[in-house]
């Protein structure tokens, strides 16, 4: 079973969709001992990193979701998800996120429209091509997803970054641990790109 | 690099798709959810659905066809007609939208962009700018094009921008429907005007016309009839577009 974390952001009935028309059996939960006992975790959202950080703390689900990391089953972070598996964010300096994750969460530096909102295109890094999860899902086509954000993740040690995606510079996009991984897009609005990498999630045996 | 965005559109009134000439004389195109989940999966970049009911009957009936389209699609999904309050805005993305589309309460009350874009983020809220040419000036009409304002099109572009709009879905009410093309002209001013993405609406009748509106700067082309009923399909519409080398998923 997946439990996708629900932590008081927003709208989360399209990740658990998207999971279910892959075929798998995934909830919706807010409680910190259905977590504990996921086969695999997936942490969503859409909001301020402050807010995230405190609500994960608040309910118990933080650190639920730190002990299946722990436990080496796998866990996903999407768009603000993902950025809470690191420990900060330039978001809100003081907040702490969950620290599975090595790096930092940035503004985009550059001059062009933030948010960065759209269908981007993502290339895998050698990293991301020799990834057992990612690897197979990238054919030779070009893979788009959809974007909608304003912080991405920085200065992350070169093997985990995965993927990336450019918007004036390059930025990582798809990033990862051995057990963790996450998307800066939201997989679950990127219809049948989307689909299959929640999939290959839902399948990943790290 | 973003993708160049094909985006259908539904209007909806009394739970049905329907599609008319300058927003009159309406034809019935089918079931929202049957028409959302096909355009889904034949590769639509984003859907946009507005409510054009004429009553609050048929109103009371929209969120839950909004909740019931979200439940059966996996890309962006903007949601407008009848949106006059942060209260409104915040049911539609309770019940699945992405993004809201204002348009008549945006021309009565500019601040409500303000106040949607600090509720819920500039990427979620769409300015829908409905313009009509009189007297050979850009005018915003409002209520379905039945009533003009004083506005002229692309000040007013400008001031949605500083509000804090996210895009601006831009229609050209003489073009609406007649599959004559975009109105290119005015999609020239609205590039140079704003730097937020305009999304081309009203008057696509062919292949041909939705390259012409991305080069003339639009960020996503909209259309309604030449997909519910002139049979041109997305696939084509991707394959016409890549071709001639515009960036759109594969």
């Amino acid at each position: 079973m997946i439990a996708v974390v629900d932590y008081g952001v927003n709208n989360l009935r399209s990740v658990v969709r998207a999971l279910q028309a892959g075929g798998h059996e995934a909830t919706l939960t807010t409680e910190a001992d259905e977590v504990r006992v996921a086969d695999r975790v997936l942490v969503p959202g859409v909001g301020n990193f402050g807010q995230g950080s405190r609500n994960l703390a608040a309910s118990g689900l933080g650190h639920a979701v730190r002990e299946v990391a722990g436990a080496g089953r796998p866990v996903m972070g999407i768009c603000l998800g993902l950025q809470l598996l690191f420990e900060t964010s330039e978001e809100a300096p003081d907040a702490r996120g969950l620290g599975l994750l090595r790096g930092r969460v940035r503004r985009f530096a550059n001059t062009l429209h933030v948010p960065h909102v759209g269908w981007a295109r993502v290339d895998l890094t050698e990293a991301g091509r020799r990834h057992a999860m990612l690897g197979p899902l990238f054919g030779s086509e070009p893979r788009f997803f959809y974007h909608v954000h304003s912080y991405h993740p920085a200065q992350l040690p070169a093997n985990s970054v995965l993927g990336t995606g450019e918007y004036d510079a390059v930025f990582p996009t798809l990033v990862g641990s051995d057990t963790v991984i996450g998307a800066q897009f939201h997989p679950e609005k990127s219809q049948r790109a989307g689909i299959e990498l929640l999939d290959a999630f839902a399948r990943w045996s790290p | 690099m973003l993708a160049r965005r094909i985006i259908p559109c539904l209007d909806v009134a009394g739970g049905r798709v329907v599609k008319g000439v300058h927003f009159e004389s309406l034809r019935d195109a089918g079931d929202p959810v049957e028409q959302a989940a096909r355009y889904d999966a034949e590769g639509a970049d984003e859907l946009v659905f507005l409510d054009i009911s004429a009553s609050p009957d048929e109103r009371r009936t929209t969120l839950e066809m909004v909740s019931r389209v979200a439940d059966s699609i996996f890309i962006p999904f903007t949601v407008g007609g009848g949106i006059r309050s942060v209260t409104d805005a915040g049911a539609a993305l309770r019940a699945g939208a992405d993004k809201i589309s204002v348009n008549t309460a945006a021309v009565r009350d500019p601040l409500l962009v303000s106040r949607l874009a600090e509720s819920f983020g500039s990427q979620c809220v769409v300015a829908a700018v409905d313009v009509k040419r009189i007297d050979g000036r850009l005018t915003v009409v409002v209520n379905g094009g039945r009533e003009k304002t004083p506005l002229e099109a692309r000040a007013w572009m400008r001031e949605l921008e500083a509000l804090g709009a996210g895009e601006i879905l831009l229609t050209s009410m003489d073009r609406d429907g007649t599959g004559s093309g975009y109105d290119l002209e005015l999609l020239r001013v609205a590039a140079s005007a704003v730097t937020i993405p305009i999304i081309a609406s009203g008057g696509a009748g062919n292949l041909g016309h939705l390259a012409e509106a991305l080069e003339a700067g639009a960020h996503g082309v909209l259309a309604a009839t030449i997909f519910h009923f002139r049979g041109s399909s997305l696939p084509e519409a991707r394959a016409f577009l890549r071709e001639r080398g515009y960036p759109v998923r594969p």
